[in-house]
């Protein structure tokens, strides 16, 4: 192992290898993650896009240790700093959460208790994890709050969420996960209830938080502008699987999967007028009976005999190229990627 | 917050002008003869009668009756505040009469209330916890049982059981607490606990409904996510949001029980406020009836503009509103 490799590894936070998670439910068993792996490292912000209900909101929850582990079935291994998460009792997870790994989530108008004070949740957060008494943490909520760019935080903290507007909850949410710096901050799609103008600010406090802080950041959206912007690499999610997975400028320069292609011809940017967005036909599968062989196989234009029956590995088709899980052969990809890239320069 | 409370008891004193209106109209306006006849007793000479209507005011035209029934109600009679009458039976004031029974209602009504409020919302936050498992079946059948057992049933059955046949506890009848605490408490028991189970039944109910439905909220997960105990998640979290709903219930319960504990009051023998209601209806002795169902009314009004604060300050969306 090179020096090079070492410092590299040194950064690792965490190591997901085949993480699997099922709902055992009354009509069947959902899988709603099927063997997915990456890594995160200190200074990263993985981007995880894909369709609505492709899991990537369970994979993160499974990693937080959030599901409720009586019904539902994880397997796989989260390895973070060097142990698997998912071997720990909950008491240690518990100890991890809020403190090592913080979440931030979706809807910042339902994330926060309506009965408490902004401020007091967030010093609650502060005395989760440490012994230091009520007025130091109300200080330290207050400090965070301020940092996060909140205005007049020393009586803002004394507000009640509702007196917030949704681009303050978010930030105060961010505050909360931010109170014991911790190494991994997950945010579930942060900017999805918010007006743009408010998105933009913050996803650029996520960044400089990722960057003073030097933590690991993962990124979960629809908005495949949004991790254009922040992310360092990119994971495509379809039905509970990554279809593609690679540093973020592969992906956005040269995309290899044809779920990808989709999803890319379907988002509007300010250079693509309405009329020429192609939104991918059908809709994501049932989980309950996933189709066999690839699941996106039943909408993929480019089907071909093996699609139906065989599960394509997440694989880099030639050395140069990235990790994607699709039986199309490597010219054929690139053929159909360069027409592609022609369409859309025109 | 000032304005908001202010609106409210504006509210409040409204109700309970339309509750004395209905008052006067349904007993003294309703009822078909004439009240005087009932107050005079045997054969009445015409005189006779004239002047107990005199006295009764009946000779004057209703609003001036109304009126001075409601202004007695406000500012007192001969007998002091609030001004509620004599009765027909023996020419004693009403009030009197209610202040009498007034602490045996209200003891067994405060007894009860901690009662089950505590192990209602206690077994409902277990029940909850540990929802679709043997605890849980347990206590939701002992719900079913509260709510469905009828409550004299159960009053009788508690006397057979605790008095008659073990002796723990003390018989029927009320023991005031002034000359002896322990017969108070001996006898109080049996009452307490059983009117206190058909609430706890329902306590226990809608507090594991409400908790189940709050702990899916998204700011539980929140709550979690911090990295909170999972008993700090429920009893916090958890259960601060679900309580507001059980609180207001609470209050109106208690306030309905004012008049409304008749069969508890009946079976123990308590000879509480329902059932001097009761008895005065029997023996058309309308003034107590009203006075007691005036009493039972304004305490609904009053409980309703209590708790209608109370959410303001349980709820700070409203409070801000
Ligand atoms: N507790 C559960 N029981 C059964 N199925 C579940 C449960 N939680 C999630 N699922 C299923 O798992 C799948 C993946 O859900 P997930 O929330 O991860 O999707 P997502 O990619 O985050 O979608 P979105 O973009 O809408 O947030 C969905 O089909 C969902 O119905
Ligand atoms: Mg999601």
């Amino acid at each position: 192992m090179s020096a090079g490799e070492r410092a590299h590894d040194d950064r690792l936070l965490l190591d997901v290898r085949g993480l699997t998670v099922r709902f055992p439910t009354p009509d069947g068993v959902v899988q709603a993650v099927s063997d997915v792996s990456f890594q995160l490292h200190r200074g990263e912000t993985l981007g995880v896009v894909g369709e609505s209900g492709s899991g990537k909101s369970v994979s993160n929850l499974a990693i937080m240790g959030l599901l409720n582990r009586t019904r539902t079935v994880i397997s796989g291994e989260v390895d973070f700093k060097g142990r698997n998460l998912l071997t720990w009792s909950s008491d240690e997870l518990r100890k991890v959460r809020g403190k090592e790994i913080a979440m931030v989530f979706q809807d910042p108008f339902a994330c926060l208790h309506p009965m408490y004070r902004v401020g007091a949740q967030i010093a609650e957060a502060v005395t989760a994890h440490s012994d230091i008494g009520n007025s130091r943490a109300w200080a330290r909520a207050i400090e965070l709050l301020d940092h996060v760019g909140i205005p007049n935080a020393k009586s803002r903290a004394r507000d009640y969420p509702h007196q917030f507007s949704g681009g303050m909850r978010q930030r105060a949410m961010i505050a909360m996960a931010l109170v014991h710096n911790p190494d991994i901050l997950i945010c579930d799609e942060p900017t999805t209830a918010l007006d743009v103008t408010v998105q933009a600010q913050i996803l650029e406090l996520i960044e400089g938080v990722k960057r003073e802080f030097d933590i690991g950041v993962i990124l979960v959206t629809h908005d495949l502008g949004v991790v254009a912007e922040t992310a360092n690499s990119v994971m495509v999610m379809y039905a509970g699987r990554i279809m593609e997975y690679g540093p973020a400028f592969d992906i956005f320069s040269r995309p290899q999967h044809p779920y990808t292609w989709g999803l890319l011809d379907s988002m509007p940017s300010i250079d693509r007028r309405l009329e020429a967005l192609v939104p991918i036909e059908g809709s994501p599968p049932s989980l309950l009976t996933p189709p066999s062989g690839c699941p996106f196989h039943p909408r993929c234009p480019y089907r071909f005999e093996p699609c139906a029956t065989k599960l394509p590995p997440l694989e880099a088709p030639t050395a140069e190229a990235h990790l994607d899980a699709c039986w199309l052969p490597w010219d054929k990809k690139v053929e159909l990627g360069t027409q592609r890239a022609k369409k859309v320069a025109a | 917050m000032i304005f908001y409370i202010a609106r409210r008891l504006v509210w409040t004193i409204v109700v309970v002008l339309c509750v004395i209106g209905i008052t006067y109209v349904v007993f003294f306006k309703l009822p078909a003869g004439n009240p005087a006849l009932r107050f005079a007793g045997k054969a009445p000479t015409q005189q006779e009668l004239h002047e107990i209507e005199h006295r009764l005011g009946l000779d004057r035209p209703w609003y001036v009756q109304f009126g001075k029934f409601a202004y007695h109600f406000f500012r007192g009679d001969q007998y002091g505040w609030p001004g509620l009458g004599y009765t027909y039976a023996s020419g004693a004031s009403v009030k009197s009469l209610i202040v009498n029974r007034a602490p045996r209602t209200l003891f067994l009504i405060a007894g009860a209330a901690v009662l089950w409020l505590f192990s209602g919302v206690a077994i409902g936050v277990i029940s909850a916890v540990k929802r679709r498992t043997v605890t849980d079946r347990v206590a939701m059948g002992f719900a079913l049982f509260g709510i469905s057992t009828p409550v004299f049933w159960l009053g009788l059955m508690m006397l057979y059981i605790f008095w008659r046949q073990l002796g723990w506890a003390g018989g029927a009848g009320y023991v005031s607490p002034t000359s002896d605490l322990t017969g108070f408490f001996s006898h109080m028991i049996l009452p307490w606990i059983t009117l206190a189970m058909l609430y706890s039944a329902f306590y226990a109910r809608m507090t594991r409904n409400n908790l189940l439905e709050t702990l899916g909220e998204d700011y539980i997960r929140t709550a979690r996510a911090k990295g909170l105990t999972e008993r700090r998640v429920i009893l916090k979290h958890g259960l601060r949001a679900s309580l507001t709903p059980i609180v207001t219930m609470f209050g109106m319960d208690i306030a309905l029980l004012v008049g409304g504990a008749v069969i508890t009051e009946s079976v123990f023998n308590l000879q509480g406020l329902g059932y001097l209601a009761i008895n005065s209806a029997l023996t058309q002795d309308l003034p107590i009836v009203a006075g007691v169902v005036l009493l039972a009314a304004v305490a609904v009004a009053v409980m309703n503009l209590v708790v209608d604060i109370l959410y303001a300050f349980l709820d700070p969306r409203v409070r801000y509103a």
